[in-house]
């Protein structure tokens, strides 16, 4: 292994030197390298293995259009796949090993795979492994995911923090090469605020390989630097454009150290809304296809120039430049003068103006040359259609067949793209959004031409955003225009010619997709997943697409390109959620009352957003005790259960009245001053919506509750009806939840415990009968108490300001205290309300009608109801559908099931209906059950079968009445 | 990401908003039958191009805003609140 540094030159520190390591091998760098850029320095030509072929591969490019060089960085829970090594920056202690090779990358099992390279073609997958069909689990997918592996990722959970930033600008600018710059330094001398966004880590773009126009390079920065109203953002790629010019991108902020420091956050998602944007985010070189064209050794010739330029790095000693259009000329002058070996430079091309100057200088031209093939050692150069090949000895070949303007972010704009037949490539269109392309990103090549299209650029989005003044600034010269290339796509040779080297996609795969009938480029991509891997086809899209063309004997631009989505580069999904994760991922609603169950022993449940208590246990319990002693509290005596996430709409108006007789299949017009009712809400299609007790407090005044889960879009439906379709109706409401804590009181023992603790309210059952609602003050706190039941015990609820909440549980606690009070949480009021027979979120399922849950007689004679006229669907008024009942197991020591089948026969295909809920009934001493059974009124008493076949159980069941305790309901009115 | 111009808020981003469809149906009279209904609830054009929309301004003024929206180009032309009509036409 001999160094491939050169002597000088580079945007490196040679007076530092940086330690790393790849596939266990200590090698060094510097300060300014990637970690491309060092492995080559240290002469590492072979870093990865293909993905379908596994063929030795090497560096191709220097940025995010690299197909080949993808390792794995760092290691333990920072341990990261599928990273391009052009794009990280060398830093002390990084280490890196390649990817896809088995058992290591100089001998790998899985090259077989190439000499088997006829049956791995496209759609391979699709047609062999179909039959037979065990074959599949047990020895192809096994074999395709070991083969396939790219990489590994951590197993342990992410240290690292991210965070998002959300922007506002008048100009956007993405990236900043001579066209970013001088658009920036545009915009931002008019005044406007300008945020410039370069994914690189230095600011310069094509100017860091260009040492003649370091001084004006340097100046912008200063000038830049100067205006307080730009903000420049290094290592920022823009990923994605959205509606309403909303742009997103990738802050890598600690990605170039070993991890982030102490408070850091390792990547920041950033979004930017901006009243115009700058698209100067270049351009791309593009693959000839050729055989042998991903061979170590083979490498793009713009990026051979930026190793050598930027980093001081001799991609190789005897070199073949092949090309069909002028940029590559310059990497072939630059290669011969940093004089490594012989640069042969063949160009397709007939004549060139260029061919006397680099010959001058040492470059071997052949003109009218191709190359039909390259082994790593030798390139074949031929005459331009010939057949007779010329071998060449060469370490390095270079590849330009022209450049692709970057237009991803236009067309993700909306812009549709453009043919250009002189650049053969697309370029952006008319803008849809706020947006313009500049420089190499609209096809304007040299540094002077994209210079001078960004300051124009520049200048005309600060207009649009209502800043007016002239740029003032020195351009660099315009260049001279180039000579047209000539359009090459292929080689034709025998030989893999590849169009994806990621994918190991090659020419023959796409006219194989052609000849199945593949033949749109949105199915030969999918077909050949040509174009569908990390680097998004950057190198090779265009190249699939000609290829296509030709098969399909149509021109390139009549077949197009898929279409370009975000994001143009790999994003994590942990920069994407932030800091939204673990408990942070949605903010947590306690009630009032919640440190009182955490100091109670409370075990809390997640109930929406919401904390709730689920049991509260004492030592020595385990399994159901703490339930079933909390259900036999409220069951013998009384229990207290804090209710307050119950929503609650307070309602008020002289239409008040009115507005609730349309939202409930029942009425509240009706309803008396200091009494509560039942009511059940229908969404418009005649399915139950939500249910709850509604209070009426006054003659205009009402007090809604909802189920937890519904309250928010209760209010939403609401107030679609009061502010849309009635505004007529002169009603208000607005949410009262978190203002009032609610407390269930219930059990024999409830009337007692509350009477000794209220003052101001006559809780007899004469004044104060089942559904009445009063006023009152409990230790010295006014109260609102309301006579309702979910348990089926004499009951009450006690609503009380959120603030003063524990003070009255306390009291109420102390009252209870000679009658065996007990605190139940979420389980003990679920047995409980199975025991009763009410339905809850199993029932209330979004399919059910008010009939199904055997509330049909609610609904009023007359008026207007919401879903009325679609309940009475025949469908939906079907006598026979599924209607809610209870069952119990004939052995009483049998388990039921929440999901079980009722069957008629154990056995039977057909299924009546199901269990929606179970528990275990401290009333029956077994399980009991409510289920939505076929005809279930009539199949009252009779054996039916509750079946669960994924537990392989079949129980004898007894349909009964839904309410399995106190069916006539005389506790509550006790 | 949508901005939507909320007529009492001003322009917001669209995570402040649920949307519900179509603004220009209308609830039927209570006694217009079944098939009214059934329109008003499930029968909705599929526009390509202008389109009045429902918007709930539910993380800000909690008003049901009408929204005039281009469905092929995210455009948007205008908004109301939720008694108002919106304009005539859009070219």
């Amino acid at each position: 292994m001999t160094s491939r540094r050169l002597p000088a030159g580079g945007l490196i520190d040679r007076s530092k030197t940086i330690r790393f390591s790849f596939d266990g091998r200590e090698l060094s760098g510097h300060p300014g390298d990637t970690l491309a850029s060092a492995l080559l320095a240290n002469g590492v030509r072979l870093v990865g293995r293909s993905f379908k072929y596994h063929r030795p591969r090497g560096i191709m490019t220097a940025g995010p259009d690299e197909p080949n060089a993808l390792v794995e960085l760092r290691e333990g829970a920072r341990r990261e796949p599928n990273s391009k090594a052009t794009e990280i920056e060398l830093h002390d202690g990084l280490v890196s090993r390649s990817q896809n090779r088995w058992p290591s990358l100089a001998f790998d099992v899985m090259a077989l795979n190439a000499l088997a390279g006829k049956a791995l073609s496209a759609g391979f997958y699709y047609k062999t492994f179909m039959w037979p069909k065990r074959f599949w689990e047990t020895l192809y997918e096994p074999l395709i995911r070991r083969a396939a592996g790219l990489g590994r990722a951590a197993t342990e959970a992410d240290p690292d923090h991210y965070e998002a930033m959300h922007a506002h600008c008048d100009v956007l600018v993405v990236g900043s090469g001579a066209a970013g710059l001088a658009a920036t330094r545009a915009a931002g001398e008019a005044g406007a605020r300008v945020i410039l966004c370069e994914r690189d880590a230095l600011v310069g773009g094509g100017l860091l390989i260009c040492p003649q126009h370091q001084a004006w390079h340097a100046e912008m920065l200063a000038a830049l630097k100067a205006l307080p109203n730009v903000e420049i953002l290094p290592r920022t790629n823009v990923f994605g454009y959205y509606d309403h010019n909303l742009l997103g991108g990738l802050e890598q902020v600690a990605d170039h150290r070993r991890e982030p420091g102490e408070h850091e956050v390792r990547q920041r998602y950033r979004t930017f809304r901006a009243k115009q944007v700058v698209l100067a985010a270049g351009a791309s070189e593009r693959l000839i296809a050729l055989p042998g064209n991903d061979r170590p050794g083979v490498m793009m010739a713009g990026a051979a120039l930026t190793y050598l330029r930027r980093f001081g790095v001799a991609p190789g000693e005897n070199v073949v430049v092949f090309t069909n259009n002028d940029s590559a000329y310059e990497t072939a002058l630059a290669l011969a003068e940093a004089g490594l070996g012989q640069v042969t430079l063949a160009d397709v091309r007939p004549q060139s103006e260029l061919a006397g100057v680099v010959a001058a200088r040492g470059v071997q031209v052949r003109l009218g040359t191709e190359v039909a093939g390259f082994d790593g050692k030798v390139a074949l150069l031929r005459p331009r259609g010939g057949t007779l090949g010329d071998p060449v000895v060469a370490d390095l070949l270079c590849l330009s067949g022209g450049w692709n303007p970057n237009v991803q972010l236009a067309s993700q704009s909306g812009a549709k793209t453009r043919w250009d037949a002189t650049l053969a490539s697309h370029v952006p269109g008319e803008p849809v959004q706020g947006e313009r392309s500049a420089g190499a990103a609209r096809g304007l090549f040299g540094i002077g031409a994209a210079a001078h299209d960004g300051a124009e650029a520049g200048e005309a989005a600060a207009t649009a955003a209502g800043f007016q003044s002239k740029p003032g600034f020195a351009l660099p010269e315009l260049g001279r225009s180039e000579q047209a290339l000539a359009p090459l796509w292929e080689v034709k040779a025998p030989g893999k010619s590849f169009v994806d080297l990621q994918h190991d996609v090659t020419a023959e795969d796409i006219r194989l997709a052609h000849r199945e009938g593949y033949a749109h480029i949105e199915h030969a991509k999918r077909y050949t997943t040509h174009a569908m891997a990390t680097d998004q086809g950057k190198l090779g899209s265009l190249v699939g697409a000609a290829i296509l063309a030709e098969a399909r004997g149509e021109p390139v631009e009549a077949v197009g390109v898929p279409t370009h989505r975000p994001y143009t580069m790999p994003v994590a999904v942990g920069a994407l959620a932030g800091h939204t994760s673990g408990a942070h991922f949605q903010p947590v609603r306690r009630t009032a009352l919640h440190d009182w169950h955490l100091r109670n022993g409370a075990a809390m449940q997640p109930t929406g957003a919401w904390l709730r208590p689920f049991y509260y246990q004492k030592p020595g319990e385990t399994g159901w005790a703490p339930i079933f002693r909390e259900a036999r509290a409220v069951r013998s005596a009384v229990g207290i259960c804090d209710v307050s996430t119950l929503g609650k709409i307070d309602v008020q108006g002289p239409d008040a009245a009115t507005f609730l007789d349309r939202l409930y299949i029942n009425s509240f017009s009706t309803l008396a001053v200091g009494k509560c009712r039942y009511g059940v809400m229908l969404r418009e299609d005649g399915i139950v919506f939500d249910d709850g007790t509604t209070s009426r407090l006054g003659d205009e005044h009402f007090l809604v509750t909802t189920t937890t889960g519904n309250a928010a879009p209760v209010l939403e439906h609401m107030e679609f009806h009061a502010q849309t379709v009635w505004p007529e109706l002169d009603v208000q409401f607005c949410s009262v939840t978190d203002q009032w804590a609610q407390i269930a009181v219930a059990g024999p023992k409830a009337r007692e415990t509350l009477a000794a603790a209220v003052e101001g309210l006559d809780l007899s059952n004469e004044a104060f009968p089942f559904m009445g609602v009063g006023e009152g003050t409990i230790a010295g706190v006014p109260v609102r108490l309301f006579r309702i039941s979910f348990s089926g015990e004499l009951a009450y609820e006690v609503a009380v300001p959120s603030s003063q909440a524990e003070t009255v549980w306390e009291a109420i606690l102390a009252e209870g205290k000679p009658f065996g009070i007990e605190p139940y949480g979420l389980e003990a009021m679920s047995l409980m309300r199975v025991e009763k027979g009410h339905a809850a979120g199993p029932e209330l399922n979004g399919q059910t009608t008010a009939a199904d849950l055997g509330m049909g007689r609610m609904m009023k004679k007359a008026g207007d109801v919401i879903g009325r006229v679609l309940a009475s669907r025949p469908g939906l008024a079907d006598p026979g559908r599924p209607r809610l009942v209870g069952v119990r197991p004939v052995d009483p020591a049998q388990r039921l099931r929440g999901g079980a089948h009722i069957v008629g026969e154990p056995g039977s295909g057909t299924s009546l209906g199901w269990v929606s809920s179970v528990t275990q009934s401290i009333e029956h001493k077994c399980w009991i059950g409510l289920a939505l059974v076929e005809n279930g009124e009539s199949l009252k008493g009779q054996r039916l079968f509750a079946v669960s076949p994924l537990h392989q159980e079949s129980v004898a069941v007894t349909i009964t009445s839904p309410h399995h305790v106190d069916p006539e309901n005389a506790r509550v009115r006790a | 990401m949508h901005l939507i111009p909320c007529p009492y808020c001003g322009q917001r981003p669209q995570d402040e908003f649920h949307y519900r469809g179509d603004a220009t149906v209308k609830r039927p009279a209570p006694d217009a039958g079944e098939q009214a209904f059934y329109d008003y609830v499930y029968t909705r054009e599929n526009p390509r191009g202008w389109h009045d929309e429902w918007w709930h301004h539910y993380a800000g003024c909690r008003q049901w805003i009408k929204v005039r929206r281009n469905t092929l180009t995210h455009a948007v032309a205008a908004s109301a609140g939720p008694a108002d009509a919106l304009p005539e036409a859009t070219p």
